[in-house]
């Protein structure tokens, strides 16, 4: 009955087992995501794209460029178009795709340790049932980091305009004053810094937050709760300014010429909603092994809710970045937009209209009842749709500035999300069964085992 | 409350055994009224089977009457009425209207539960209600059983409050 939880601090203690048959299944997936990577990295160098470009690679292709940024922006702003097609090389499109599930799995990795340090911040009670699955996230942080620094920088020329040679060279044919002017700041070693720096902090901060969360199981007291506060809250600081920076760094900086004040808060409200879904997803599929059935529905109601209101909060930035720069209407800024719509011979308009459509519709109105934030299937819905609309936002957000028009769905993309996907899944389970599911000596946990809402 | 209704009032100390006594006093077979209370009981609602709010499909409905009359009103007055070209846009520029088209939602939303809400508990300006029990609004907490609507005899029903830990029972 409601408020009457048969469960208490004694008896809820329980620990994952990560079968080798669930490892067997997740291995076979990475594989079969793999080959199909293989497959279309094998087909994408024969395919008609791309041996037509290598063909045509010098001249023709300058020209074609020009000539498509020229169709594009009347307005006379410069176009990234133009230089992403003279460097264009059929493999670039590989390592977009890296870089774009790189950004997308490390959102919903760090996210997962702001959620833990948002509870332990605002000493929320209901979480603490089920604060073990979203800790666990960060540690994926040791697969996405290092590849992220590794596509930079052997690679980092073909995702950034700015890295391209002789940009900032006064003198040079692909000097770029625009891009001279920023290059106090987006220069290769100063990036790396940023990169290293507050990926570092991040790390650093979730050992300690584990670490402590882990000895509070075995010894108990508040004085690590009151730690665990303290390192909770300096994360979010460093959160703050590092979520911000990175989305300039890591997506925004793409496309050089184009700036937008609210991008920071958009792509963290991206990561932040897909992380909601990335735990309502796991939780659920513990639930259906049999696992934490003291997680009760007014938990996966308050869950649901977060991915209602923060699918809402997502497209709030989304539409009033839209919103600025449609009603001002400066070349500059509108160049953003005309590429994702009538841009690259508009292939990226249908998984624009589709991406608002699953972000925001679907949640909306399948999440908007009480009762369907209550009830699992729904939820599992609601949440799937929301990771395969966001990871559209990051593909809009990353693909138009690196490939233009040579993107598309094709056997790379859905091959190499699996592989990370898979990945994510195989490491974050593993992490699972290294500590209780449930943080048996968390100070809150009577409350939220009574939670009732 | 009328006059001529006859209730029976049982008086709690601590809100926990009332919550509980909602419990046996119905498993006696008797109609349990509701409850008064200084504050919110968890799980009270549940308890004393009181049915569903429908405020929010109120609420799904005002809103949607709000987004109707802001997207109406603006398109009359921006597009029929008396266009004017901003910005070489269209007159029909949606997404200019949104911001106003959400507000209107929220604005009849809010204004519309309200007023719901406060018709549905006999809240308007200047009505009156005295509570069955002034303590409530105190320390006390007050279990009102309609004795016209149970089949239980009215001696049956002071027994089984007295029962359930009432320190009172009164009759009103």
């Amino acid at each position: 009955m409601a408020g009457h939880s048969h469960f208490s601090p004694a008896n809820v203690e329980e620990h994952f087992e990560f079968s080798s048959e669930g490892k067997k299944r997740i291995i076979y997936a990475f594989i079969a995501g793999l080959a199909a990577l293989l497959l279309g990295i094998y087909l994408l160098s024969k395919g008609e794209s791309g041996g037509h470009e290598v063909a045509n690679a010098g001249h023709e292709a300058v020209k074609a460029g020009h000539e498509a940024a020229a169709e594009h922006v009347s307005g006379g702003a410069v176009s990234h178009q133009a230089s992403a097609e003279e460097h264009y090389d059929w493999t670039n499109r590989i390592w977009a795709n890296v870089w774009l599930n790189a950004v997308f799995f490390t959102g919903i990795a760090v996210v997962g340790m702001f959620f833990v340090s948002l509870q332990y911040l605002t000493k929320s009670g209901w979480s603490s049932v089920m604060k073990r699955v979203p800790e666990a996230f960060p540690k994926f942080l040791y697969i996405t980091l290092p590849i992220l620094i590794a596509v930079f920088f052997f690679k980092g020329d073909v995702i950034f305009h700015w890295m391209h040679h002789g940009v900032t060279e006064v003198g040079s044919e692909n000097y770029d004053k625009i891009i001279a002017g920023k290059s106090g700041y987006l220069n290769k070693n100063f990036f790396l810094i940023r990169l290293v720096v507050f990926g570092g902090l991040w790390i650093l901060l979730w050992k300690m937050l584990r670490k402590k969360s882990l000895e509070e199981d075995l010894n108990g007291g508040t004085e690590y709760f009151n730690q665990l506060v303290k390192i909770g809250t300096a994360f979010i600081v460093i959160f703050g300014a590092s979520s911000s920076i990175f989305a300039w760094d890591w997506v925004m900086s793409i496309d050089t010429h184009w700036f937008s004040t609210m991008f920071g808060w958009y792509m963290f409200a991206s990561w932040h909603v897909t992380t909601y879904a990335v735990i309502v997803l796991a939780i659920l599929y513990l639930k259906d092994k049999g696992l934490m059935a003291y997680v009760n529905e007014n938990h996966l109601h308050d869950l649901g809710k977060f991915m209602f209101a923060f699918s809402i909060f997502w497209t709030y930035v989304w539409f009033e970045q839209f919103l600025l720069i449609y009603y001002a209407n400066l070349p500059e800024e509108t160049i953003y937009f005309l590429e994702r719509w009538e841009g690259h011979n508009k292939i990226y308009k249908t998984s624009e209209i589709l991406m608002v459509l699953l972000n925001f519709f679907f949640p909306f109105l399948v999440l908007m009842t009480r009762d369907a934030k209550r009830t699992r299937l729904f939820l599992k819905i609601a949440a799937f749709m929301i990771i395969v609309g966001h990871y559209i936002d990051f593909y809009q957000m990353i693909m138009p500035g690196v490939v233009g028009k040579h993107g598309g769905y094709g056997l790379v993309e859905f091959g190499m999300v699996t592989v990370f996907a898979a990945a994510f899944i195989y490491i974050i389970s593993d992490e699972l069964t290294k500590a209780s599911l449930v943080a048996k000596n968390h100070p809150f946990l009577p409350e939220a085992l009574h939670h009732d809402i | 409350m009328s006059s001529t209704t006859n209730y029976i009032l049982g008086v709690y100390d601590d809100e926990d055994e009332v919550l509980h006594a909602v419990s046996a006093v119905k498993a006696k077979g008797i109609k349990v009224e509701d409850v008064y209370s200084p504050f919110p009981i968890h799980g009270l609602d549940v308890a004393v089977g009181h049915a569903r709010t429908r405020l929010p499909i109120a609420a799904f409905m005002f809103g949607s009457l709000g987004l109707v009359s802001a997207l109406s009103l603006i398109s009359y007055t921006m597009v029929f009425d008396w266009p004017i070209n901003i910005g070489g846009k269209d007159y029909f520029a949606l997404p200019n209207w949104i911001p106003v088209t959400f507000e209107g939602t929220v604005l009849f939303t809010a204004f519309g539960l309200v007023s719901t809400f406060c018709i549905s508990n006999d809240l308007w300006p200047g009505n009156k209600t005295l509570p069955l029990d002034i303590r409530t609004t105190d320390d006390k907490f007050v279990m009102a059983i309609n004795v016209d609507k149970n089949k239980v005899s009215a001696a049956d029903i002071k027994k089984a409050l007295k029962e359930s830990g009432a320190v009172e029972v009164n009759v009103k």
